[in-house]
């Protein structure tokens, strides 16, 4: 294959950081590695303060007219930014994907800005992450990130695979993806669907957990730090030995020691 | 709680029995994805399935029409039902009309969605569904759980003791195929005593006015040759303009419904056989409502393969029964609410929106966004539980506004890790019952961050 063209040079990407609401709130460090991580790869990092919510617990609990006020939020505090970056797969769905009904045409002056900060580093700054982390790591797909932004090739799709997460993660020393028995099943969290099918998900994140077990992982990273509250939810309940990590803390770290 | 959530919290009681039975599914869902990557083309089959469904439905008045005139051309008996009632009736005159009072179905969903059996057996007629898993629900008084696998919730040593009660089979056999040879005795005698065969329809062609049944046993054809009469019952949408359209269906079908190649038995009926009748009854049943709503329109491209079910990481660990529905999963899902808004009003939510199903469905329905839809309608129309939209209110208002959202997060952080764990997971504390919530930090992201930025 051809090496990529080179879109960019150091220094000259400026990006506002999207921090998803119960990051803010619950996991600061999710935050502080994604900055982190763009700014060791040359962007210019920002975080604009009005920020809050993207709306999606709302219009995913059906509630569009609660959810139109935060799209409308959303729009106002990012509208004037080159590029928006997000650590979580489905926010960044969310607005690239569901604020048509609640955005009418205005919808479209978010076209091309916002992005997975996965997506953004591989698609954009074409970062090649390099560092050393020695773990055996299972990679929990986040469905939003892989089938709604497409970051990766479902299990179920007939196509040549690709995954972007995972080719970010291949220039880690001593780190090593485990084999999943089901590579792409959702571990259940699904937002307000972690509330109203309480059973089901809890069911779904312990069968998640199990098949990372019993590939021999000691970490479980993903792009959505939302399957990981839930995953981390009910490994702390069982008491069991695994760690979860966002991607951009997995990748925080391993680069911190290059 | 919804009737949904509440079934699938009983059903996930038994742990090792819905490991099992979502270990079984999946299983099929493996094999879809064997024999789908078979095909190179596998991702243009569905392209194309897609868009002849679309263009079919774009004008299902003049296809059915052209169906109608080349069935009736055969020799055929075409019949119109606006909805359940009106099939139900139609079908119990065909049969009342020529005196049957034994009739052998093969599998048709349509019909367990009209509630057909119950109608015809009050009506004196005796019905014997004659494929295998709809036999063993019906011997066990039960409904589907599966649209493709109708018995795929039981166990093979509980359809021996069924067998034993019912077939007089020795006590404790479970050997699938010496059940089945139990069944298909039993079948026999049921076939060559019946007058009148009914049967589903996968495909029926506007072009050629043939009908197309799919099966894997056989039992169609044998209903539909031995009995003078048939008759087959089709929804409005399972019209394909062409006959060389089945080359792309009967592809995907197969393979997305259980990883064969094909269907053991693919069978075309033209019109009647030489000296018998052929009755063909087309019902609606609410398909034209959900075709005139541009945003689930696409759910009536579905040609039942049953792989959004077995894909369904819910669906596997809730089982079939679990919607209250003929059609489970996530079709079911979408389709249910068009019928009976009130009563199936939690479906949608049966859902993590993982968007699977959309990725496996052949005619690529985009099932997980007409779940989504489906909140919000159903939600707009007043539907939703009271305590759900209040939620979203509160949150909306909460997170429309920069300080009282960081007032709030600040209060969960500084409050809840001080408050008694009794307090914390208490009954209320949904999260709670089975998990245990984040731990707080002391402080936001955006404190830290503005932090950062001081020297």
């Amino acid at each position: 294959m051809a090496p990529a063209p080179v879109l960019w040079y150091p220094g000259e990407v400026d990006a506002a950081l999207f921090v998803p609401c119960y990051v803010d709130q619950f996991y600061p460090r999710v935050g502080l590695a994604a900055a982190e991580v763009l700014e060791r790869h040359g962007v210019r990092v920002t975080f604009p303060e009005d920020q809050t919510c993207c709306g999606q617990p709302m219009a995913n609990a059906g509630s569009l007219e609660a959810a139109r006020p935060l799209a409308e939020k959303f729009l106002r505090v990012f509208r004037e930014h080159r590029y928006v970056v997000c650590p979580s797969g489905s926010c960044t769905s969310m607005v690239r994907n569901h604020y048509g009904p609640l955005l009418g045409d205005r919808a479209g002056e978010l076209h091309g800005k916002v992005f997975e900060l996965c997506e953004f580093l591989h698609d954009v700054v074409q970062a090649r992450p390099r560092g050393r982390f020695a773990a055996r790591v299972g990679l929990h797909q986040s469905c939003h990130g892989l089938r709604e932004l497409r970051l990766g090739t479902g299990s179920e799709r007939i196509l040549p695979g690709r995954d972007k997460v995972r080719e970010l993660l291949s220039g880690i020393e001593e780190l090593e993806l485990v084999q999943l028995q089901r590579p792409d099943e959702c571990c259940g969290f699904g937002g307000t669907f972690a509330i109203d099918e309480e059973a089901v998900s809890c069911r779904m994140g312990r069968d998640r957990i199990a098949d990372h077990e019993h590939a021999g992982a000691d970490v479980i990273t993903a792009g959505d730090m939302s399957c990981l509250m839930h995953l981390q939810g009910l490994i702390r309940r069982d008491r069991k030995p695994l760690r979860v990590l966002h991607v951009a803390e997995l990748l925080a770290e391993a680069e911190a020691r290059t | 709680m919804s009737a949904h959530a509440e079934r699938a919290a009983l059903f996930l009681v038994d742990q090792p029995r819905s490991a099992w039975h979502d270990q079984a599914v999946w299983w099929v869902r493996q094999k879809r994805d064997r024999a789908a990557s078979a095909l190179p083309e596998w991702e243009e089959l569905r392209d194309q399935a897609s868009r002849i469904k679309a263009h079919a439905l774009s004008r299902l008045a003049d296809y059915l029409e052209e169906f109608e005139r080349n069935a009736t051309r055969w020799g055929a008996r075409v019949h119109w039902a606006r909805d359940a009632e009106e099939h139900n009736r139609i079908v119990h005159g065909i049969l009342a009309e020529r005196g049957v009072t034994r009739l052998v179905k093969s599998k048709s969903m349509l019909t367990e969605e009209c509630h057909l059996n119950p109608y015809l057996i009050a009506r004196g007629i005796e019905v014997i569904d004659t494929d295998l898993g709809e036999r063993i629900v019906q011997l066990a008084k039960e409904s589907p759980s599966h649209i493709v696998m109708p018995a795929i919730h039981k166990k093979k040593e509980e359809i021996g003791d069924l067998f034993h009660d019912k077939l007089g089979t020795p006590a404790g056999l479970s050997d699938p195929a010496k059940l089945t040879e139990a069944a298909r005795a039993h079948l026999r005698e049921k076939f060559l005593a019946a007058q009148a065969g009914l049967t589903g329809v996968n495909f029926a062609i506007a072009e050629t006015g043939g009908v197309v049944v799919c099966t894997n046993e056989g039992n169609a054809d044998l209903g539909a040759s031995l009995p003078s009469l048939h008759v087959a019952c089709m929804g409005v949408e399972k019209i394909v303009p062409r006959a060389k359209d089945l080359g792309v269906f009967l592809r995907l079908l197969a393979r997305s419904a259980t990883g064969q190649s094909v269907t053991a038995y693919t069978s075309h009926f033209h019109g009647p056989k030489p000296g018998g009748e052929l009755h063909i009854v087309i019902v609606d049943h609410g398909r034209s409502k959900l075709l005139a709503r541009e945003e689930f329109r696409r759910s009536l491209q579905c040609i039942r393969c049953g792989a959004c079910m077995n894909t369904c990481p819910v669906y596997r660990r809730s089982g079939g029964h679990s919607y209250g529905v003929t059609v489970p999963g996530p079709i079911g899902s979408v389709l249910a609410p068009s019928v009976d808004p009130r009563k199936h009003a939690g479906l949608p939510f049966a859902s993590s929106l993982c968007g699977s199903c959309t990725d496996v469905c052949p005619v690529k329905i985009d099932l997980h966004h007409q779940l989504l839809a489906w909140r919000s309608e159903l939600s707009r129309e007043g539907f939703a539980p009271r305590r759900k939209r209040l939620a979203a209110k509160i949150g909306a208002l909460v997170l429309g506004s920069t300080w009282l959202y960081r007032l709030s997060g600040w209060l969960a952080r500084r409050v809840v890790p001080r408050l008694p764990r009794a307090l914390v997971y208490s009954r209320l504390n949904a999260w709670g019952r089975g998990r245990e919530l984040p731990e707080m930090p002391r402080d936001s992201f955006r404190a830290q961050w503005r932090r950062r930025g001081q020297p």
